[in-house]
């Protein structure tokens, strides 16, 4: 089935998500769709399959216009999206799991059922008991039985979201093989991914998006330096350094090793220097969120150590494996992307705040006193809003200021998830004046954003992450966006 | 300005919606929707209900008596509900308030049974009896409160758990251990005078357990509006996790809370025995537990709203009494209407809740 989407808008409040995207898919061909975080790619193909609806443009299926309301619908008429994280009912049984959501009636016919699922999995070379439990599978294993659930109610058109996520080498191979075959059952497949080796052994066709546009497409062979191009932009404009970066080494962390539900982080070694900003790169997902979250505590590593220097020669403190609260005691703070979930506490003031993230003095609240403290730091950070304000009556802006403005002094590690994400620029650079000034108190800063730019503008060194793997640090000053953006998409590791 | 036109426009229907919205009116509706239902429920019953409401009123606040005798059952009552003040603020369903008010009353009389005949003075005997019934209470609370932290069970069904074994408990001591000689007939044997909570003359009211009620509403709006401790059992209450970021030991805090809520809880049962009932016997918590977990969300979890919510169920539930005598009704009637009344508010508040969402919006900038 040929699928074309024409001129899709889609926002969601001030973002524009799809600006405009136009794509057109054939029967037959393995369509890759690269783009950075956030470039539109998951918003487009949650629209095709049902789980969003766009506020203009057509879904054209073989030429013909169809609406497509809900996921029902989108399986109705053919259409079956491979979900990154498998979405699947692990208490049960795989022959449940198929026959849940499909039009089989009250009493499915299992014995049939079983026969045609045999036959399909025959096809592909997978081998899944119908009888297994969901959570005795792999990941890849129940990504085969989706693929499998699929194509069983009859989809023509697959939608794989990052679909190497989790899985083995030797299943990412059956993978591949399986796409290959599908595709040349004339099925057309929409393959959406960051990474760029696979994409460029996989795909028949590549389509770039960048911020909610489709920027240009191309087909094999494959020149990795325009694809990294188109998706990162060319050239980006770097701040001078306004921290001095100091030589003593703040914080070492030493042969880190931490096990996640993806994949195992082993070796990282790198060293925070007193005053620097290190930027963390990579696609969402690809370890980063981790690191930041083990060197706040909250993660506790299975080996290696986190070392805190004490600026004598020789004196070092090791936190690794510590409580939470301890590293918080030695001037650690994490700043949270999900504000409102980890950050704030919704239905308190602003006041409040303030009081609870202020040494406790005495046992009494005092309120006066915490009122003319909340007074003073709404002037300092600029927040719109009073000391009675609740945290949630604020903007987006105002709550990240009210953040920065609850860290305590003095500091000496800001692990920031995505400082100024959602933010307009005026913000965002208030923001970064704000944690300049940390900086050159001494303290060091580390950070995560998914915007590439921010990266490069604001840090003094950049990690890499790919995968749960860690590159050297570079300085930002001498790198090139298409040596990050390789990095990125998993190029030039050895 | 803009709201001025979408008045003139809205008319009675922007009225109705400046009703519903409004924390006042919107509860003055619950409570007149409550009773609309539960005359109908007194038609029903076919009986007449301006009678019936009459004789509630003279029965609970009719006559001096009577007005002592409701105060008496409000001890219990709000008690409890002080208590539950700590679990709701930090955001959790202390079911098991019916157990803690039995444990108390269980180690209170137990403090009494093996002191009578000794020469302890009495009112040594009640103060150690009462503390004895705030540290079984706590003790009780306690225990749901580790199994909900390091046992993942939910406070709820936790706290339900212990108070089907603290039933069982006393109904144990009740037919075995501390049964009185004779017959047995689902309670102990009475008391010493001497440990009874003083009463004021000719009533059952005591002033003593009167005063430390007072004492207790006091004491809860203190804690929960005046110190650090309330503010961050506040936060706990409202996001664990955000407060868990900001420092503060959540886990600590919440068997705190279970604790003294338990205290309380444990107060009220000793109070039971030394101050009313003076045995201990099958049922002793007199359903307190449950009252209050429906005056604590009727009073929006504010104890000084909690005060006069408390005395208004109990009563409706003294006032009921009197229906068995006059009417042939059954006393659990007033259970009909605090549980209408409960239900009401909860629907006013959804309403208001659903139509504010839209007027409410938030502030951008």
């Amino acid at each position: 089935m040929d699928v074309e989407l024409v001129d899709i808008y889609k926002t969601f409040g001030r973002v524009h998500a799809n600006d405009g995207i136009s794509l057109k898919v054939k029967s037959g061909t393995v369509q890759g769709i690269l783009g950075e975080n956030g470039a539109g790619k998951s918003t487009l193909m949650k629209i095709l399959s049902g789980f969003i609806q766009a506020d203009s443009g057509d879904i054209l299926l073989d030429g013909k216009k169809v609406t497509i309301q809900s996921p029902a619908d989108s399986v109705k008429l053919g259409i079956g999206m491979l979900h990154q994280d498998p979405q699947d009912f692990p208490p049960m049984k795989v022959l449940d799991n198929l026959i849940i959501g499909s039009p089989v009636g009250l009493f499915p016919n299992r014995r049939k059922i079983i026969k045609q699922f045999e036959e399909l999995q025959k096809q592909f070379n997978f081998a899944i008991s119908p009888d297994n439990y969901i959570d005795t599978l792999t990941v890849g294993e129940r990504q085969q039985l989706e693929i499998l659930r699929l194509l069983w109610l009859g989809a023509e058109v697959l939608i794989l979201d990052e679909p190497t996520t989790g899985i083995s080498a030797s299943q990412k191979a059956l993978l591949f093989e399986t796409i290959r075959k599908l595709a040349a059952q004339g099925k057309a497949i929409l393959f959406v991914s960051h990474k760029l080796d696979e994409v460029e052994s996989l795909c028949t066709q590549v389509v770039v998006f960048r911020q909610g546009k489709n920027v240009g497409a191309m087909t094999p062979p494959y020149n990795t330096d325009r694809l990294v191009e188109m998706m990162f932009g060319k050239t980006i404009a770097r701040s001078e350094r306004i921290c001095e970066t100091q030589e003593a080494v703040n914080f070492k962390v030493d042969n880190l090793r931490i096990d996640d539900p993806r994949f195992a982080i082993k070796e990282v070694n790198f060293e925070i220097r007193r005053g620097e900003v290190i930027g963390l790169a990579g696609m969402e997902g690809s370890g980063q969120a981790v690191i930041l979250r083990t060197l706040a505590g909250i993660v506790r590593p299975t080996g290696g150590h986190i070392y805190m220097m004490d600026g004598k020669e020789g004196v070092r403190t090791d936190l690794a494996g510590k409580h939470y609260f301890q590293f918080r005691n030695n001037g650690i703070s994490f700043l949270p992307a999900a504000r409102l979930e980890e950050g704030l506490i919704q239905g308190m003031s602003l006041a409040e705040h303030f009081a609870l993230a202020e040494k406790q003095d005495g046992f009494m609240v005092d309120r006066e006193d915490i009122d003319d403290l909340a007074g003073q730091r709404i002037k300092d950070f600029n927040i719109r809003g009073t000391p009675e304000s609740r945290i949630e009556e604020l903007s987006g802006g105002n709550q990240q200021r009210a953040e920065l403005a609850l860290m305590r002094n003095p500091l000496r590690l800001l692990l920031l998830e995505h400082p100024t994400r959602g933010l307009d620029i005026e913000s965002s650079m208030y923001i970064w004046g704000k944690l300049k000034q940390r900086c050159i108190e001494g303290a060091s800063i580390l950070f995560i954003s998914s915007d590439l730019d921010e990266i490069v503008h604001y840090s003094d060194r950049i990690l890499v992450f790919f995968g749960g793997r860690v590159s050297a640090a570079f300085e930002a000053s001498q790198v090139t966006i298409d040596q990050l953006g390789q990095l990125i998409g998993g190029k030039g590791w050895s | 300005m803009v709201s001025n036109r979408t008045h003139k426009a809205g008319g009675l229907g922007s009225a109705l919606r400046k009703l519903l919205t409004n924390r006042l009116s919107s509860i003055l509706i619950a409570v007149i929707l409550a009773l609309a239902i539960t005359w109908v429920v007194i038609l029903v019953m076919q009986a007449p209900p301006l009678r019936v409401f009459g004789i509630m009123l003279k029965g609970s606040v009719g006559s001096m008596s009577a007005i002592t005798q409701t105060f008496q059952a409000w001890v219990p009552l709000v008690l409890a509900t002080c208590g539950l003040m700590f679990t709701f603020t930090a955001g959790l369903w202390n079911i098991g308030m019916e157990g803690q008010i039995e444990m108390g009353a269980i180690c209170a009389y137990g403090v009494i049974h093996y002191v009578t005949g000794s020469s302890t003075p009495g009112y040594l005997v009640i103060i150690l009896a009462s503390l004895a019934g705030m540290a079984g209470g706590a003790f009780w609370a306690y225990l749901v409160g580790l199994l909900k932290n390091y046992g993942g069970v939910n406070e709820i069904f936790g706290g339900l758990g212990f108070n089907f074994i603290a039933d069982a408990f006393l109904l144990y001591l009740v037919y075995g251990p501390w049964k009185p000689a004779g017959v047995a007939q689902g309670s102990t044997k009475m008391i010493d005078a001497q440990y009874w909570l003083p009463q004021v003359p000719g009533t059952y009211l005591s002033l003593w357990s009167l005063g430390l009620a007072i004492l207790g509403i006091v004491v809860v709006t203190f804690v929960l509006k005046g110190t650090y401790f309330g503010l961050k059992l506040k936060a706990v209450g409202k996001n664990a996790k955000a407060s868990f970021m900001m420092g503060i030991p959540t886990s600590r805090y919440m068997l705190l809370s279970f604790v003294l809520c338990g205290v309380f809880g444990g107060l009220a049962g000793s109070f039971q025995v030394t101050g009313f009932l003076h045995v201990l016997r099958n049922s002793i918590s007199g359903g307190y537990g449950y009252l209050a977990l429906m005056v604590g969300m009727l009073s929006n979890y504010q104890p000084l709203i909690g005060v006069p919510i408390s005395l208004i169920f109990t009563a409706l539930n003294k006032g009921a009494t009197g229906l068995v005598i006059d009417l042939q009704l059954d006393t659990n009637f007033s259970g009909v209407i605090q549980g209408l009344l409960v239900l009401c508010v909860l629907l006013m508040q959804g309403v208001r809740a659903k139509l504010s969402k839209g007027i409410r919006g938030v502030q951008h900038g």
